[in-house]
């Protein structure tokens, strides 16, 4: 049920740093409110692609790229777009949980405060840590410091962070490599919640993870000087159970990567 | 092809276990004969001024008498001294690491500008009074007065707290600023709200420890003017005024014994001051970095 409502779209994207190409000529579609994976060996630009999507690229000063990106339909790498703009719309989650040296609540709260959110802060925060599937852990300490969290807490307070300032798409990089395997299914069954709401991406190294959670996988691979090119786009179920091609079959599989 | 006894290897390790003896003893001595010095010097100076250092040495003015002499003006011009250096330097020093860590990139003028830094650390203390001379008391008319003084010491420790306050931006962890633009923080916002106050405790020590260099500096002091003999309170930033190690530094020169002893009388003082600042520091790194 492939449902023509794209939220996100690269178009013959080619991502370099510096002469080195790292995303050769990916054009691909994100639908709204599913979740797509992305997949690969190391290396692949797998990391890269999604980082184009909120323009975190810009902060590498060999970064260039030819194609487009389509944000609901506009560029995003149109000059006149501003990447801050970009980035509370389109919130990232990171491999290793991040979160700033400050308390719970000024953590969840920075977001809101930089974008100049002027309505009630507290309930804010609380919806973002009840979205986040955390509240019942922090309530009782909110005034206490974020980095005295477990791992898997401190994840799930960067996604109740990201929430906060309201976005539409989530970009997950292996959100749940640090984390040990209950903490990753508590994040997995919050992505499946999320999605009702959000548009999610995520990067996984881990193929039962992708199987379970998305609706859709591409699968980057590099093939010579051809690094980070899409093998196959499709629905999960598919590309799991029966890949179209040859080398994505191998890759599922673990004959290779 | 030579055959290795294994008596060979016991030589060998007999020599091993010497030389490692004989270098422990080195450096027991290098330091043994460190410290020794600066005992003794201790010793010498407090023998010499701890019967003189009371309160009325610390409230009077200097004096032609010995006994009535003290250093209300001259530890009043450092402490005033140092406060202005302190704030002009702690301004300036972090806005041109924020500019070299964040803003720069790798553009040559900033590769230059970090290069002159570094040379600048090294530059001797009176070329900075020279340099003051010329500028703050002449061309922008200060006179020899505590604002010229005290924006020369900010000059002299600038390079310093600079390159310290670089180190502290450096050590805030990049997932730090990347969280912060991922959010839609603007690059102003992520520095201000992120890495600063990250790195406000690594800047401060830089700050407090080179201030307290700059107490005790004399030859800069010594080019713009700084008076010896100073009956007076400072009584604005545009007052005249004298600094303790300039004090000091008359009193040797003096013949009388009781100018010695207020001499070391004064190092005491100087080094209590120097001290408790340093002290400061600790505590105030400890401090912040619990805090956070
Ligand atoms: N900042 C950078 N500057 C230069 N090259 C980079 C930079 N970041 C990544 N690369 C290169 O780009 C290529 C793709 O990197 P990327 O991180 O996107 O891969 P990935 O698929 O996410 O790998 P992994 O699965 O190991 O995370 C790699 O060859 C990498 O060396
Ligand atoms: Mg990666």
């Amino acid at each position: 049920m492939l449902q023509a409502d794209p939220i996100l779209q690269t178009k013959d994207l080619s991502v370099y740093y510096g002469a080195n190409r790292v995303v050769t000529e990916v054009s691909l579609d994100v639908l709204r409110n599913r979740i797509t994976a992305i997949i690969g060996p190391s290396g692949t630009g797998k990391s890269t692609l999604l980082r184009c999507f909120n323009r975190m690229n810009d902060l590498i000063p060999t970064f260039h790229l030819s194609g487009e990106v389509l944000f609901e339909g506009n560029n995003l790498y149109e000059p006149t777009v501003d990447a801050t703009d970009i980035r509370y719309q389109i919130g990232m989650v990171f491999q290793r949980p991040n979160p700033f040296p400050k308390s719970i609540f000024d953590n969840v709260a920075f977001g809101p405060r930089i974008n100049g959110y002027n309505g009630n802060l507290a309930d804010l925060v609380e919806w973002s840590l009840q979205r986040a599937a955390i509240w019942d852990e922090v309530k009782d300490r909110l005034k206490s410091s974020a980095l005295s969290l477990s791992g898997g807490q401190q994840q799930r307070l960067c996604i109740a962070r990201t929430l906060a300032v309201e976005p539409t798409v989530i970009l997950m990089d292996e959100p749940c490599s640090s984390l040990d395997p209950i903490a990753t299914l508590a994040i997995e069954e919050l992505m499946r919640e999320l999605s009702e709401e959000y548009s999610i991406v995520i990067v996984t190294h881990n193929m039962q993870q992708a199987a379970r959670v998305s609706n859709y996988t591409a699968f980057l691979m590099a093939e010579g000087d051809r690094v980070g090119q899409l093998v196959e786009f499709g629905e999960s179920r598919q590309i799991f159970t029966n890949p179209q091609d040859e080398r994505t079959e191998a890759y599922i599989t673990g004959r290779f990567g | 092809m030579a055959v290795i006894a294994p008596t060979d290897f016991r030589k060998r390790k007999e020599r091993r276990k010497w030389q490692g003896r004989a270098f422990f003893v080195l450096c027991l001595l290098a330091i043994t004969v460190a410290l020794g010095m600066l005992l003794v010097l201790l010793i010498y100076i407090g023998m010499k001024g701890w019967s003189h250092v009371n309160w009325s040495f610390i409230s009077s003015f200097p004096s032609r008498h010995p006994d009535e002499a003290g250093i209300q003006s001259a530890l009043l011009g450092s402490v005033y001294l140092v406060i202005i250096a302190g704030i002009v330097s702690f301004v300036l020093g972090v806005g041109a690491a924020v500019y070299l860590e964040e803003y720069a990139g790798r553009n040559r003028f900033a590769r230059i500008a970090q290069i002159n830094i570094a040379n600048l650390a090294g530059v001797p203390s009176i070329v900075y009074g020279i340099l003051g001379l010329e500028i703050f008391v002449r061309s922008m008319g200060l006179g020899k007065s505590l604002l010229a003084g005290g924006f020369t010491l900010a000059l002299l420790i600038l390079p310093i707290i600079i390159i310290s306050a670089q180190e502290a931006i450096r050590a805030v962890p990049p997932s730090i600023r990347e969280g912060g633009y991922a959010l839609g923080a603007s690059r102003w916002q992520t520095i201000w709200n992120l890495v600063l106050p990250q790195a406000f405790s690594g800047i401060l020590t830089g700050v407090i420890l080179s201030v307290s260099r700059a107490i005790g500096e004399t030859a800069p002091l010594i080019v713009i003017g700084a008076l010896t003999f100073v009956p007076f309170s400072p009584d604005g930033p545009l007052s005249r005024f004298s600094a303790l190690p300039i004090q000091i530094f008359n009193w040797t020169a003096r013949p009388q014994a009781g100018f010695q002893e207020a001499a070391a009388a004064g190092i005491i003082v100087l080094l209590i001051v120097l001290l408790g600042m340093n002290a400061l520091a600790v505590i105030l790194r400890n401090r912040l970095e619990n805090r956070s």
